[in-house]
């Protein structure tokens, strides 16, 4: 059998697992504490996000568990703010001749898939860059050797992943950190733009770019959200369909949005209790507001199954739900499940106790916008609070030679996503002078992209975050969890002069820690300009949504491109 | 918003509040207007270094000797100031010999300063690389954490804050003296007005009639993981000194490194003259890391998970602008302090105070006297 040791223990590896997987599948629900305070850490995101899962594997430190394929004979350790003892570094892989593309995808799941493929199809010079070992993004993600079951639309995936495979250069492992606009003209003109990608994998160049960089669960702090074993959807999908962990055995399945439904069906048919599936919204309004959009009926018809398998299992739905607090010694062992007004605030004295050995919860999603933001691309405030960039037709976005599509355009689920990836690669194509999609194919995708749009405006309305979470803060909840600023300490730092999202991280620090506030953004926004007594505002979320490094680069790295042929410092008088 | 002011200060940086602090405790009534929040310019791109090593003898080093000692005494709660000493080395025996003659110079103007032979060197730094030269080591260099400062200095001042007004006017008399300053929330009367906006002091010395050579010179800094305590003090290299001197436009590096309450470790430093290009030069990080690396080689397996920019105040001559504008009186400017901002931040508050209220101020203005660019025009 193969096994990693941990702490003295053996622990089984199955294959394809992550070591995240792996060591909670042993049943170790922490492997790491904090800085600060010493609080037990494990999964959280389980995508690679929150940076919650660092562990030393075979002495290089800090590496994210959730990431990390298990291999046999693997030494990993807690993480305990440690740093690479000794040696040199090795450097970058380094191609002799920097690859050049017609057009760069960047992300492997239903967009940039969709995008690779159209844009090969029409002729042009594709590479996809993604930062996964295998295609699939989020919604696709599955374990080596996967056939589809329990997974949606896998033909859709596996036609896809043909032509990629056929076609295009797909280039794997390869997390993207920077994004050097090249304008080899001056006005630049779309035809003369040349992108240069930096990656883990070497750099990249390409004369088009199309973003298809997806998202990540969006949280709400409450009480308790940081014990081992609060998860979020996404990562209880993720140790699901990546590794075949089931996230407990009695686990309660909370927040908003639509993706709690397959999360918790998928849970269930691993064999876990599922104690109940918490939404914080009112789907009965987007059903009704459904009735009016052609082609619901297929949308309606995929609610209505997962609601029947719920039931078959007996699996209480709750609208208006949600949980306010989560207990346990170490890890969770209960959370209080509370109803919810109308407006989203807590009905006083209706808050109930649930047993769990784990909870699954979120509330929809956030874009990663880092790269579209580095080129300058515009954003727009889209249907579920959240930024998203600014495109327009087939996603062209405001920068010429940059396109986006998928989440990052406005989250709006796979479907969604393929269409616009379709589009968008077509449309990188056409304009770096490849074939371009018929009159006829190019109206089909648009009116489709516009149906599938106009149900994820309603979802959104029908899934909104409560209003009223912020009342379920302690003074001590924390609302970054790298840095461990709690709510006190963000409330102090408004009134200290923290009257938007960026004061407030620069005097009280959330977002300044590992994740760079992938995580607490949206919070600290919201509580931010709720204690200001204004709505938030989009550079609320720019604050935090904005990174000059879109994932953390080692100094050898940067350090071996640079130049050192500059003009040495003449001394002079002071 | 209240009509009328003994002083407005325009900026609620590190300097403005400072400003608004000691004008404040010299009985003043006291109005700060920013087009921002609280440190939203350039106090938030800083390091927050207190260094008095970097001052070569003269009015720089005395006010900065006038500086410490406020920073020492000012009761403004936890700002993180820390006493961590600072540490400059040298790669080149000739950068040695430099340092031992800054030591002398230092030490005979009464500033702590130690000579650190090589062999020393790992004493003070155990991860610093091998074979430098040697090294100058000296105590009274802290660090504080700068928006926190800017923002009890301000709080602690009582001044009347109003962030996110821009001034649009500086209303003179028919003496030409400071009359009123019209913002975009209404118009305050007031008979001092004390330009304390950084790298837009420029503009704002404009709207009195009265150009002043202020100009921004970009600077990047690089932000590594959070690690456990490695780097001591504050480290930079012996060139940093000419890189901050050098009139020269085009990019000026050296090695600046320092350890940090939460962990990370900050790179700097870089200079140039590009306006306010706001966008992430990538030789220039590149530049960054390699000079730290070839200082700690340690970080070769550090990664950086943040960079930040920020636009330095720098004036012709590299000195700050503090003083009575001659051209129109009630006009006090306290800006151009180009990278020294914050250390300096205090003296220049103190200094400020004492020109609106005629007292004598603690260190001779002479040398920062705005006079000097009264014939400038821009």
């Amino acid at each position: 059998m193969s096994t990693l040791s941990f702490e003295g223990r053996e622990v089984p590896v199955r294959p394809g697992q992550t070591v995240a997987a792996a060591l909670w599948e042993a049943g170790i629900r922490s492997w790491r504490t904090t800085r600060v305070a010493g609080r037990p850490r494990g999964l959280f995101c389980g995508i690679g996000a929150c940076f919650d899962c660092l562990v030393t594997i075979d002495g290089t430190p800090n590496r994210r568990a959730c990431l990390v394929p298990a291999h046999s004979g693997m030494v990993v350790t807690p993480a305990r703010a440690e740093r690479a003892q000794g040696g040199t570094a090795p450097g970058p892989a380094r191609a002799e001749r920097t690859p050049r593309f017609d057009v760069a995808v960047v992300g492997g799941g239903p967009a940039g898939l969709a995008a690779a493929a159209s844009a090969a199809l029409a002729g042009a010079r594709v590479a996809l860059v993604d930062a996964a070992e295998r295609l699939g993004g989020q919604f696709w993600r599955h374990a080596e050797g996967a056939t589809g079951r329990g997974h949606r639309d896998w033909s859709v995936f596996s036609g896809l992943r043909s032509i990629v495979e056929e076609r295009v250069d797909h280039i794997a492992g390869a997390t993207v950190w920077f994004v050097e606009p090249e304008i080899t003209s001056s006005p630049p003109l779309a035809s003369s733009r040349r992108l240069v990608l930096h990656t883990s994998a070497g750099q990249v160049e390409a004369g088009r770019l199309v973003l298809a960089t997806g998202a990540y669960d969006r949280a709400l702090p409450f009480p308790g959200w940081d014990l081992p074993g609060v998860v979020t959807p996404g990562g209880a999908q993720a140790l699901l369909k990546g590794s075949g962990v089931a996230l407990g055995e009695r686990v309660v399945v909370a927040g908003a949005g639509p993706f709690l439904l397959p999360v918790a069906t998928g849970l269930l048919a691993a064999g876990v209790q599922v104690v109940g599936v918490y939404e914080a919204g009112e789907p009965g309004a987007y059903l009704r507001r459904l009735g009016a959009l052609p082609a619901a009926l297929s949308k309606v018809g995929e609610a209505a199954a997962y609601a029947a398998a719920l039931a078959r299992r007996r699996v209480p739905y709750r609208a208006r739900r949600a949980v306010v607090a989560a207990r346990g010694d170490g890890r969770v062992s209960e959370v209080d499940i509370g109803r919810l007004d109308r407006s989203g605030h807590l009905r006083p004295g209706s808050v109930e106790t649930v047993a769990c050995d784990a909870v699954a919860v979120g509330y929809g999603f956030t874009a990663n916008l880092e790269l579209a933001l580095a080129l300058g691309c515009r954003t727009v405030r889209a249907a579920d609070g959240g930024l998203a960039v600014g495109v327009g037709e087939d996603g062209r976005t405001s920068v010429p030679g940059v396109f986006a599509a998928g989440e990052v355009t406005g989250v709006g689920g796979a479907a969604l996503a393929v269409v616009e990836g379709q589009l968008a690669g077509s449309a990188a194509a056409a304009t770096a002078g490849a074939d371009q999609l018929s009159g006829r194919d190019l109206a089909s995708l648009r009116r489709r992209q516009e149906r599938l749009r106009a149900f994820a405006e309603a979802m959104h309305a029908a899934h909104a975050p409560p209003a009223g979470w912020p009342a379920w803060l302690a003074e001590d909840t924390l609302v970054c969890r790298c840095e461990e600023v709690s709510h006190g300490t963000v409330a102090r730092a408004v009134g200290l002069g923290g009257i938007d999202a960026r004061t407030v991280r620069s005097l009280a620090r959330p977002g300044m820690g590992w994740c760079q506030g992938r995580v607490c953004g949206y919070a600290t926004a919201a509580l931010t300009a709720r204690a200001c007594g204004r709505p938030v505002a989009d550079a609320d979320l720019l604050a935090f949504a904005a990174r000059p490094f879109a994932a953390p680069v080692r100094l050898a790295d940067l350090a071996a491109g640079a130049d050192d042929s500059g003009p040495t410092p003449t001394p002079g008088p002071r | 918003m209240r009509a009328s002011a003994e002083v407005v200060v325009v900026g609620a940086g590190v300097v403005g509040a400072a400003c608004a602090y000691f004008a404040a405790r010299a009985g003043l009534q006291v109005a700060v207007v920013d087009r921002g929040p609280v440190a939203g310019g350039t106090t938030s791109a800083g390091e927050g270094n207190l260094l008095i090593s970097d001052k070569a003898p003269g009015p720089d080093l005395d006010l900065m000797r006038h500086s410490l000692s406020l920073w020492r005494s000012l009761d403004l709660g936890d700002v993180e100031l820390e006493p961590k000493g600072g540490l400059v080395v040298a790669s080149t025996s000739a950068g040695f010999d430099g340092l031992r003659a800054s030591v002398s110079a230092h030490r005979d103007a009464g500033v702590e300063a130690v000579l650190v032979s090589d062999s020393e060197l790992s004493a003070y730094e155990p991860e610093l690389a091998a074979g430098l030269a040697g090294g100058a080591f000296y105590p009274e260099d802290m660090q504080v954490q700068p928006m926190l400062a800017a923002a009890h200095l301000l709080r602690s001042s009582s001044a009347a804050f109003h962030p996110g007004v821009a001034v649009t006017a500086i209303e003179r008399d028919g003496a030409g003296r400071v009359a009123a300053v019209r913002t975009t929330r209404g118009r305050i009367t007031t008979p001092a007005v004390v330009n304390a906006a950084g790298t837009w002091s420029g503009e704002v010395s404009a709207l009195a009639g009265a150009e002043l050579p202020i100009r921004p010179r970009r600077g990047f800094i690089l932000v590594t993981e959070p690690l456990p305590p490695v780097v001591r003090h504050k480290v930079y290299s012996a060139d940093y000194m000419a890189t901050v001197a050098s009139d020269s436009g085009d990019l000026q590096v050296s090695a600046v490194v320092e350890g940090t309450r939460s962990g990370t470790v900050l790179i700097g430093s870089s200079r140039e003259r590009v306006g306010f290009d706001r966008t992430f030069s990538l030789p220039v990080l590149r530049r960054l890391a390699a000079q730290a690396i070839a200082l700690f080689p340690f970080l070769a397996r550090v990664r950086a998970i943040r960079a930040y920019r920020g636009f330095r105040p720098y004036s012709p001559d590299h000195l700050p602008v503090i003083g009575a504008d001659p051209r129109v009186p009630g006009l006090v400017h306290a800006c151009g302090h180009e990278g020294a901002g914050i250390g300096l931040a205090p003296a220049t508050g103190d200094l400020v105070a004492a020109v609106l209220t005629g007292a004598v101020p603690a260190v001779d203005l002479a040398p920062f006297a705005p006079a000097r660019f009264a014939e400038v025009t821009s």
